[in-house]
């Protein structure tokens, strides 16, 4: 097989720039395996975050030829042979070193959202959930948490100063699992319209073109969020209602 | 982080990632373009038992001087435009905001949705209900365009009509609002098999329901288009029986 052509972002928060490497590849090999190679035998001292190399710890976050993927779950047959193959870390967050970039603001986001609040249960002090009930959450818990739906977000990556006013598609992923939990009780709608900042989201799905477990996040997850903001805040019919009789 | 390479260039994507807005642009500006030119003609909207969806239902007031189209056309237009697929197409193609993923913004500010004139969208569901009202007129139409002389018959005409409305339903009621109403503001499915059932109806269209958006725009303008050219006596409408 022909040496790859690797442009690896190298630096940090002072500058940086791309720099080449060729490196012998085999069958089967993913991006992940490359930049491996290119730290044993050429860049010691290349910075690169990863963990399960399996698709399931979220840690190798990267952008291959511009677009946000996991380096473990790219394969390199997908480039063409020869043809450079361009690696930077994601965008959206601060740059600490070469392909790692600081995520941190997500964890802080996370302490914010409304936790799990069970209702009183049935009177033998169980819960009784049906199958259906939970079906619709299931798609939710996959999340990885690598957070390519943060990074590729506009509101964000185009616009930090937004930043402190918006959760981004991965919360909206976990509000939404909260919001549709059978049992759970606590009322969100006023948090994702003030707090979370629903309403910068203008469903154009790129969050859900780069998730690699495949959520669809716009459609089962921010959309339906909306949906339910509209009911508490949007709706005239329900504003009126509450209008002429106090009731909220 | 200061400027670099990584931060100076809109993207680092090397696909035809401009090509989708693109296509976009051209087919959405070709359908505002003629659905305009149409409904401000007010002329050559019908013929024998066909009339244009442009047009249904027709309201001609006598103190109204402009096309009867006018009246009615906010309303699916006002459906599209708030509609959830439409928003992420117009907003990619026209806005650039963003016109692809990991491809920078055209403008440095951004409130999204949140401040005036876009939190309308918010008002989607009420456009769907409207729209609904307006498919009960094209279905009557599209029945009626079965009707020759007061005899059953079956023209080109009659299936166009019925497949445009066919797919005019399909996306109005593969709309998002339309599977939050169903059962989507609903936390315990148990509770309401029924309406859980009509949830999972409405999901597996609502899936494809960027299909029946643009499937149904095509069939909208192509059935006036042929009612059209009908009524000035450039075409002739075939009779099956």
């Amino acid at each position: 097989m022909p040496d790859a052509v690797m442009r690896l972002w190298r630096g940090d928060v002072r500058g940086g720039a791309f720099r080449e490497y060729r490196v012998p590849t085999e069958e089967g090999m993913v991006v992940l395996d490359v930049i491996h190679k290119i730290q044993a035998t050429q860049a010691h001292d290349l910075a690169v975050r990863w963990n399960c190399k399996a698709g399931k710890c979220g840690s190798c976050s990267a952008e291959v030829n511009g677009r946000p993927r996991l380096m473990c779950m790219t394969r390199m047959n997908l480039f063409a042979a020869g043809e450079p193959i361009t690696v930077a870390p994601i965008k959206t967050f601060p740059l600490i070193r070469d392909l790692v970039a600081d995520v941190s603001f997500n964890y802080q986001v996370a302490k914010t959202i409304p936790a799990f609040r069970p209702g009183p249960g049935e009177p033998d002090g169980t819960f009784r959930m049906m199958q259906e009930d939970i079906d619709r959450g299931q798609e939710f818990h996959k999340c990885i948490e690598c957070f390519l739906c943060q990074n590729v977000c506009h509101v964000i990556r185009d616009h930090p100063d937004n930043m402190p006013f918006f959760a981004g598609p991965r919360f909206f992923v976990r509000l939404a699992a909260l919001e549709m939990h059978p049992m759970d009780e606590a009322a969100r709608a006023e948090y994702l319209r003030l707090k979370a900042g629903l309403g910068f989201c203008n469903i154009t799905k790129c969050c859900t073109e780069v998730c690699p477990e495949h959520i669809k996040i716009t459609d089962n997850a921010i959309i339906p969020l909306k949906e339910r903001v509209v009911s508490e805040h949007y709706d005239p019919i329900v504003w009126t209602w509450r209008k002429l009789t106090g009731r909220k | 982080m200061p400027a670099s390479e990584l931060t100076a260039t809109a993207t680092l994507r090397k696909d035809t990632w401009w090509l989708e807005p693109l296509l976009i642009v051209l087919g959405l500006g070709a359908f505002v373009v003629y659905t305009t030119w149409a409904a401000l003609q007010g002329a050559h909207y019908e013929y024998k038992n066909y009339l244009s969806p442009f047009y249904s239902p027709t309201l001609k007031p006598s103190w109204w001087p402009f096309s009867p189209a006018i009246l009615i056309l906010w309303g699916p237009a006002g459906f599209r435009l708030t509609c959830y697929y439409y928003r992420k197409a117009y907003y990619r193609s026209f806005w650039w905001s963003p016109p692809a993923c990991a491809v920078r913004d055209a403008r440095s500010g951004y409130t999204g949705e949140t401040g005036f004139p876009l939190i309308l969208q918010n008002i989607h569901r009420y456009f769907f209900y409207v729209a609904t009202a307006f498919l009960i007129f094209l279905w009557y139409d599209a029945i009626y365009a079965f009707v020759f002389d007061g005899r059953f018959g079956v023209g080109l005409g009659s299936v166009i009509m019925l497949v445009n409305v066919a797919l005019l339903s399909m996306y109005s009621f593969s709309c998002h609002s339309c599977r939050h109403l169903c059962g989507g503001c609903l936390d315990r499915f148990s509770s309401s098999p029924l309406r859980y059932r009509l949830w999972r109806i409405v999901t597996t269209q609502n899936e494809r329901h960027m299909l029946w958006a643009w499937l149904s725009l095509v069939s909208v303008a192509l059935t006036d288009v042929f009612i059209r050219l009908l009524s000035m006596g450039i075409i002739r409408d075939v009779r099956f029986f």
